[in-house]
């Protein structure tokens, strides 16, 4: 790559994909978000206080661990995980719900909305909304308040209200829907917290910059411990927040390869699974372009996948344009093959991952012994497994 | 001349404005909706909104969301939609007829796919809720070549330099969305709408139709004095969804509303 990677354009547009699709009433509000993010990402005070909070309240830098002993047992690659899973709260969501939160104080909102999947995204930002003194609302699919409800706890304790979202498939994607309509109601004191790269611009560029220090850290400390660049990234893709964290600051960097593993359910083969980029085809939803789980007419599908948080049928519209560039490649982890990810790593580690990263440790053991004992390869271990003992007990069936 | 600018143009010699009534195509089945567009027109409407169901309608409220998962159970589509104006145009090829849904559908027949069977179905205007004029340039231009006018919304919020995009993007109408927040919500405040359409018409000479918050007599005479059209959707939706069991009644006191409507706003 000769020129340096510079996207999106000044209006969104990753290529083909990204933009602004959303109702009238949205645009001066996003708008003022835009010229906000454009105007704080440069600023030397808002940088400072953002870092700090990284820091002393995250708990950031997050570790580069060598998992020497599953390495050795998967007989290929050297295996690095980057340490997500260790932030305050457990995943790598707060990096962008502080970065956020912080510009909705600067804009002067009182009120912050969210929607989440797994409930990692609400807890982050009830967490920053409860230390910054803000009102809070999670929206969360009716479905997912169910099979999270230990984070739906959490969330409550932290003095968010959440709203469990009774429409569609009451999933991830109908929080976002009942999220937009509560801003398109409350423009004027309400600062939406998107959690992922999608949306309408500036969010698919804001939370990737947010997001970008995952990438940012793990290329220093790769360089400090290995004493090079890793030769692949690995990443689960739901929306993609944390796979484009990683991915962003290696960009220009040719010799570094990059997979995204999307959830294929029951199967890629089966129409029973979360893998827009894999099975998919573009369409507009959430105020942006990007591949989708949708049917012949335009409507949007169920998706399903045993991680709450892949259960989306978008993605992130700058995983759209790196698939269609070649950029990055993006694979799929079926349901029973994340459980042998999640098991592997609890067990040569001593590290639970969260079933979404589960889906990245799954594809690391079919490419590690694919590559020799001298090539590195860096996983974002993007969240811990707590939010998911219920799931795993009741599969085993085992009553907590 | 279009014929939605044709019956702006007539209605506003006569001094009248435009009643429009909005309902999602196939709600709550696909044989409601063809029969109820003919007695609407025949309780005195001037303009038929039809709603292109969508599986994941964002800027609407309740009462149309659950419009759009009725109709989709029957398996409505934008196809559908289609063939369903081009049979009511058999018997009435003088009642303006505008799509209004979400773009995504759009986007799966691709623009040009789209533009050609709207023509061809006779359709008057395309209102896409998440299709704001800086991405619709493409789609735009299809429509407008082929005599389909495209119609943008308007809300409380928007700048001068938004309403003057809207001028040159959009024809037909503009729909002006009376409040901030969904279909169906709320009160309208009068006066705020009186001091935002000055603003707009400072900027535009399109007919602007005024939506969101009418749901009876009263408040249609009221939106009808200060603009040149009056919506109505979720007032008549919620009939249906009262009246799923009997749907004769439904239809009747859509008619009753709306035929009261056209009189307080002739008044």
């Amino acid at each position: 790559m000769t020129e340096k990677y510079n996207m999106p354009d000044t209006r969104g547009h990753f290529g083909p994909y990204g933009g602004i699709f959303v109702a009238e009433t949205l645009m001066p509000p996003i708008q003022e978000l835009n010229a906000a993010y454009q105007r704080y990402m440069v600023d030397p005070e808002f940088i400072a206080e953002l870092d700090a909070d990284l820091k002393y309240y995250v708990g950031r830098p997050s570790p580069l661990y060598h998992a020497e002993r599953w390495s050795r047992e998967l007989g290929g690659a050297q295996i690095y995980l980057k340490r997500e899973d260790l932030n305050h709260t457990g995943a790598h969501k707060i990096n962008n719900t502080i970065g956020q939160a912080l510009l909705a104080k600067r804009m002067g909102k009182t009120r912050i909305i969210a929607e989440t999947g797994a409930g990692q995204h609400g807890v982050a930002t009830a967490t920053i909304a409860a230390r910054l003194g803000l009102e809070c609302v999670i929206y969360m699919g009716a479905v997912d308040v169910v099979r999270q409800s230990l984070n739906v706890y959490r969330m409550k304790l932290l003095g968010a209200t959440v709203v469990a979202v009774e429409s569609g498939s009451k999933t991830l994607k109908d929080a976002l829907n009942e999220a937009l309509r509560d801003w398109v109601t409350n423009v004027d004191n309400t600062f939406y917290i998107i959690g992922t790269v999608a949306g309408p611009h500036p969010y698919p560029a804001m939370v990737r910059d947010f997001q970008a220090i995952i990438g940012r850290e793990a290329k220093q400390q790769c360089l400090e411990q290995a004493g090079r660049l890793p030769d692949a990234l690995v990443a689960c893709v739901g929306g993609g927040s944390n796979a484009i964290g990683l991915f962003y600051p290696f960009i220009d960097d040719a010799s570094v390869a990059m997979y995204g593993v999307e959830a294929a359910g029951d199967g890629v083969e089966t129409g029973r699974h979360s893998a827009p980029l894999c099975a998919g085809r573009p369409g507009v939803l959430h105020g942006n372009r990007t591949y989708l789980m949708e049917d012949d007419d335009g409507e949007i599908i169920e998706t399903h996948s045993i991680s709450a948080g892949l259960d989306y049928p978008g993605v992130g519209p700058e995983h759209a344009w790196l698939k269609d560039t070649g950029r990055a490649q993006y694979v799929n982890i079926t349901d029973t093959e994340a459980l042998e990810g999640f098991y592997a790593l609890t067990r040569m580690e001593g590290i639970i991952p969260a079933l979404e990263s589960s889906h990245a440790m799954a594809y690391t053991m079919k490419l590690a012994p694919t590559m020799s004992k001298d090539k590195i390869i860096i996983v974002n271990l993007s969240g811990r497994g707590d939010k998911d003992m219920q799931t795993m007990a009741q599969r085993e069936g085992i009553m907590l | 001349m279009s014929r939605l600018t044709g019956k702006f143009a007539e209605l506003a010699k006569t001094g009248r404005k435009a009643l429009i009534p909005f309902i999602t195509a196939g709600d709550p089945n696909p044989d409601f909706t063809l029969p109820m567009m003919h007695a609407m027109v025949a309780a005195g409407v001037d303009i038929i909104e039809l709603g292109v169901p969508f599986s994941d309608p964002m800027a609407d409220g309740p009462v149309i969301q659950r419009a759009s998962e009725r109709a989709l159970a029957h398996k409505m589509s934008l196809r559908k939609v289609l063939a369903l104006v081009a049979e009511f145009r058999k018997t009435d090829q003088q009642t303006p007829v505008v799509l209004m849904g979400y773009v995504n559908p759009i986007e799966a027949m691709g623009y040009e796919n789209f533009a050609n069977a709207a023509q061809q179905a006779d359709i008057d205007g395309v209102l896409t809720v998440d299709l704001p004029p800086d991405e619709a340039e493409e789609c735009v231009a299809m429509l407008k070549a082929r005599g389909i006018d495209p119609i943008f919304l308007l809300a409380p919020n928007s700048s001068d330099e938004r309403i003057k995009l809207m001028d040159v993007a959009g024809s037909g109408y503009i729909y002006y969305v009376s409040l901030k927040g969904v279909t169906g919500a709320g009160h309208l405040n009068t006066a705020d709408v009186e001091t935002k359409l000055q603003q707009i018409r400072a900027s535009t000479r399109l007919p602007i139709a005024i939506g969101f918050g009418v749901k009876d007599a009263e408040t249609a005479k009221t939106v009808a004095n200060l603009g040149d059209g009056v919506v109505v959707g979720s007032a008549l939706i919620s009939k249906i969804e009262a009246h799923q069991d009997d749907l004769a009644t439904a239809q009747q006191q859509i008619v009753e509303l709306l035929a009261a409507m056209r009189q307080a706003m002739d008044s």
